[in-house]
C-alpha cells in the first residue's frame, strides 16, 4: 500500500508505544517484586526481587471464588446470546415483513441505551423477582445489554452470504427452519465466533450490574473483587497490580486464540 | 462502502438483480423466515431493557427509597434537582470530559489508524501492545491507574519535575486531566480499529492518481485519506459521545467524584443519589437525562452513518 513510512504516523505509533509499554512494564514489573523493593527503589526502577507472593495474595483474598463466578457469568451470557442472537439475525437479514424490520430498529435503538439508564429500576425489578445478590439476576441484564451489538455483528455477517444459496434450497422446497440449520449457521462461524468473543469480554468485564445487584463475597464477580481489593488494600500496590493482571489473563488468552474474531467484531462497529 | 459499489457495479448487480428475475422471485418467497424467529430475542430485550427504561421515567415522579413501595410525587425530584448546584456542574463536568475526550483522541486515533493500516515492518507484534488496552475492563484499567499515579509510590513521585508535589488526585484540574487521560488511554485503541478498517477501504487509485499529478505524502494525507475517513470520523466521535457520557467506573475508581464533587460527573452523581443516598427518584431523573441525550445522539449515528442501511462488516480486516 505505502512504499515509504509515514513519519508522523510513526511517530505518533512510537509515542503510544511508550504511554502503553510504560505502564504495561511498571505493572508486570511490580507484581513479581516485594512491597519493600517496589516503595523503595520506585515503579519504573528493575526489579532486585523475585516473588510470586502478590499473586498467591490475590486468590487469599477469594479471587478464586470471582474468578469461578465470572465464569459462570460468561458461560451463561454466552449461552443466551448464541440461543437468541442468530434465529434474530436470521430473520433481519431474510424476513420481508413489517414486524420484524420495526424489532431490527428496536435493536438499534437499544445500542444506545447505557446500562447507567436503567440501573435503578433494574435493581427494583431484581429485587422484585427475588434474584437480588444471585448470580442469575446479574447473568440476565449482562446478556440483554449483549444482545443489539451481536445482533449487528451477525446480521452484517450473514448479509454476505450469497442470495443464489436461499434460492437453490428454495428451489429444493426447504423449509426456513432448514436453511436456518444447513445453510445459514454453517456460512456465519466466523460471525458466531465474533459475537462470543464480543459477549465474553462484555460479560467477563462487566461491572456496573454486579456492584448494584450483588453484596456477597459469594456472588462476587472479578471486577468487584478488584474494585474491593483496591478500596481495602489500596496500598498494597504490588498485591493490587497482581490481582489487575490476574483479572486480564483470560481475556489475554481468549485475544491470542481468537484475535481475528474480535477485531473484525470490533472493526465492524465502524458502520462501514 | 458505497465507494466500492459504485467502481464495481459488474459485481454488486447479482445480488440486487437476482430479485427481478421471476422464477427466482416467486422461489424466495417461499422460504422466508417469519418474525417469530426475532420474537424470542426481542421479548428478552425488551423485558431486560425497553421495560426498565419506561420505569425509570416513571421512577422519576416517584419517591423510593430502595426498600419500602414507591411513591407518586409529581415533579418534586425534577424541581429539587433544578435548584441543585452539584447537578449542573455534573452536567458541565460530562460535557468538558467528552468534548476533551473526542478532541484528543480523534486525532491520536486517525493518526494510529493510517498507520497500523500501513505495512511497515513489526506492525503485527506493536499492534498487539498497542490494543492491550482495549481488551482491559475500566475496572483493571482504573485500578491500574490510580495505583500507579499514587502519590507515595507511583510513578509522579519519581518525577517531580513533571508532577510538582504529586498529588494528582487533589486538585479539580488536575483530577479531570488524569480522568480525560485515563479515557484516552483505554479507548483511543478502539478508535484507531475503526480508523484502520476505514482507511484500509481508501481505493488505492486515487492515491496512484494523486501521485501521477505529483502531490506529496502529506498532500495526499490532507485531500485523500481525511475526507476518505469522513463517515468513520462521524461514528467514531458520536460513540465517543455515547462513551463520554456514561463513563462511570473511571470516576468511582479513580477519584469517587472528588475532591469534594469536584468530578461528580451526571452517571456518577446517579449512582451517588439513587444507591448511596437511597434517592431513587433523583437517581431516575438523572438517569432519564441521560438516557435521552444518549438517543438523541444515537438517532443522529443511524441517521448520518447509515447502520440501517449497512450491507457488511468484513472488509479491511488483516
Amino acid at each position: 500500500m505505502r512504499r515509504r513510512p509515514h513519519y508522523l504516523a510513526g511517530a505518533g505509533s512510537l509515542f503510544w508505544l511508550f504511554l502503553v509499554g510504560l505502564p504495561l512494564y511498571v505493572m508486570l514489573a511490580a507484581t513479581v517484586r516485594t512491597r519493600q523493593d517496589y516503595a523503595e527503589n520506585g515503579p519504573v526502577s528493575i526489579p532486585d526481587s523475585f516473588t510470586l507472593d502478590n499473586y498467591t495474595g490475590a486468590f487469599d483474598s477469594g479471587f478464586g471464588q470471582y474468578f469461578f463466578n465470572t465464569l459462570v457469568v460468561t458461560g451463561c451470557v454466552i449461552g443466551i446470546v448464541l440461543l437468541l442472537v442468530p434465529p434474530l439475525a436470521y430473520a433481519i437479514v431474510r424476513s420481508r415483513g413489517r414486524t420484524t424490520s420495526a424489532i431490527f430498529r428496536l435493536f438499534l435503538l437499544g445500542l444506545a441505551i447505557p446500562a447507567q439508564a436503567v440501573i435503578v429500576p433494574m435493581f427494583y425489578l431484581i429485587s422484585k423477582a427475588g434474584l437480588y445478590d444471585n448470580l442469575l439476576g446479574v447473568i440476565l441484564p449482562t446478556a440483554a445489554f449483549c444482545l443489539p451489538m451481536s445482533a449487528l455483528i451477525l446480521s452484517g455477517a450473514m448479509r454476505d452470504i450469497s442470495p443464489e444459496l436461499y434460492e437453490a434450497m428454495a428451489m429444493d422446497g426447504a423449509s426456513p427452519r432448514r436453511m436456518f440449520f444447513q445453510l445459514v449457521l454453517p456460512l456465519s462461524r466466523g460471525g458466531l465466533s465474533t459475537i462470543v468473543v464480543f459477549s465474553a469480554l462484555q460479560a467477563w468485564n462487566g461491572f456496573l450490574f454486579p456492584l448494584v445487584l450483588t453484596q456477597s463475597d459469594s456472588a462476587k464477580v472479578v471486577t468487584l473483587g478488584l474494585y474491593n481489593f483496591q478500596t481495602e488494600h489500596g496500598i498494597d500496590i504490588p498485591g493490587l497490580l497482581g490481582a489487575v493482571v490476574l483479572s486480564m489473563v483470560p481475556i489475554l488468552l481468549v485475544y491470542l486464540f481468537a484475535r481475528r474474531a474480535l477485531v473484525q467484531g470490533l472493526m465492524g462497529v465502524g458502520g462501514k | 462502502m458505497t465507494t466500492k459499489t459504485t467502481s464495481a457495479p459488474p459485481a454488486a448487480g447479482p445480488r440486487k438483480g437476482s430479485r427481478r428475475r421471476p422464477p427466482a422471485s416467486s422461489a424466495t418467497k417461499v422460504g422466508r423466515p417469519g418474525f417469530a424467529w426475532a420474537l424470542p430475542a426481542a421479548v428478552f430485550f425488551a423485558l431486560f431493557a425497553i421495560v426498565p427504561l419506561i420505569m425509570v421515567a416513571v421512577l422519576s415522579f416517584m419517591s423510593w427509597d430502595g426498600l419500602g413501595s414507591p411513591e407518586f410525587v409529581g415533579m418534586d425530584n425534577w424541581s429539587r434537582l433544578m435548584d441543585d448546584p452539584v447537578m449542573f456542574q455534573s452536567v458541565w463536568l460530562t460535557l468538558l470530559l467528552t468534548v476533551l475526550g473526542v478532541v484528543v483522541q480523534t486525532p491520536l486515533s486517525i493518526v494510529l489508524g493510517v498507520w497500523a493500516a500501513g505495512h511497515q515492518r513489526n506492525r503485527a507484534v506493536l499492534s498487539v501492545i498497542y490494543f492491550i488496552p482495549l481488551l482491559l475492563s475500566a475496572t483493571a484499567v482504573s485500578v491500574l491507574w490510580r495505583a500507579l499515579l499514587d502519590p507515595n509510590f507511583g510513578i509522579p513521585a519519581e518525577a517531580t519535575w513533571l508532577f510538582g508535589d504529586g498529588n494528582l488526585f487533589g486538585e479539580q484540574a488536575t483530577a479531570i486531566g488524569v480522568l480525560a487521560f485515563v479515557s484516552t488511554w483505554q479507548f483511543t485503541p478502539f478508535h484507531t480499529l475503526i480508523y484502520q478498517g476505514a482507511a484500509r477501504a481508501v481505493p488505492q487509485v486515487l492515491y496512484q492518481a494523486a501521485e501521477i499529478d505529483g502531490a506529496g505524502r502529506y498532500r495526499q494525507f490532507f485531500h485523500i485519506t481525511l475526507p476518505q475517513l469522513r463517515n468513520s470520523m462521524i461514528t467514531s466521535m458520536i460513540l465517543m459521545i455515547v462513551g463520554g457520557l456514561t463513563t462511570f467506573e473511571t470516576v468511582l475508581i479513580l477519584t469517587q467524584g472528588g475532591p469534594g464533587t469536584d468530578t461528580t460527573i451526571s452517571a456518577y452523581y446517579m449512582y451517588d443519589k439513587a444507591f448511596k443516598s437511597f434517592d431513587f427518584g433523583a437517581g431516575s431523573a438523572i438517569a432519564l437525562a441521560l438516557v435521552v441525550s444518549a438517543t438523541v445522539i444515537s438517532l443522529i449515528v443511524v441517521r448520518v452513518s447509515g447502520y440501517d442501511k449497512m450491507r457488511s462488516t468484513m472488509e479491511g480486516v488483516s
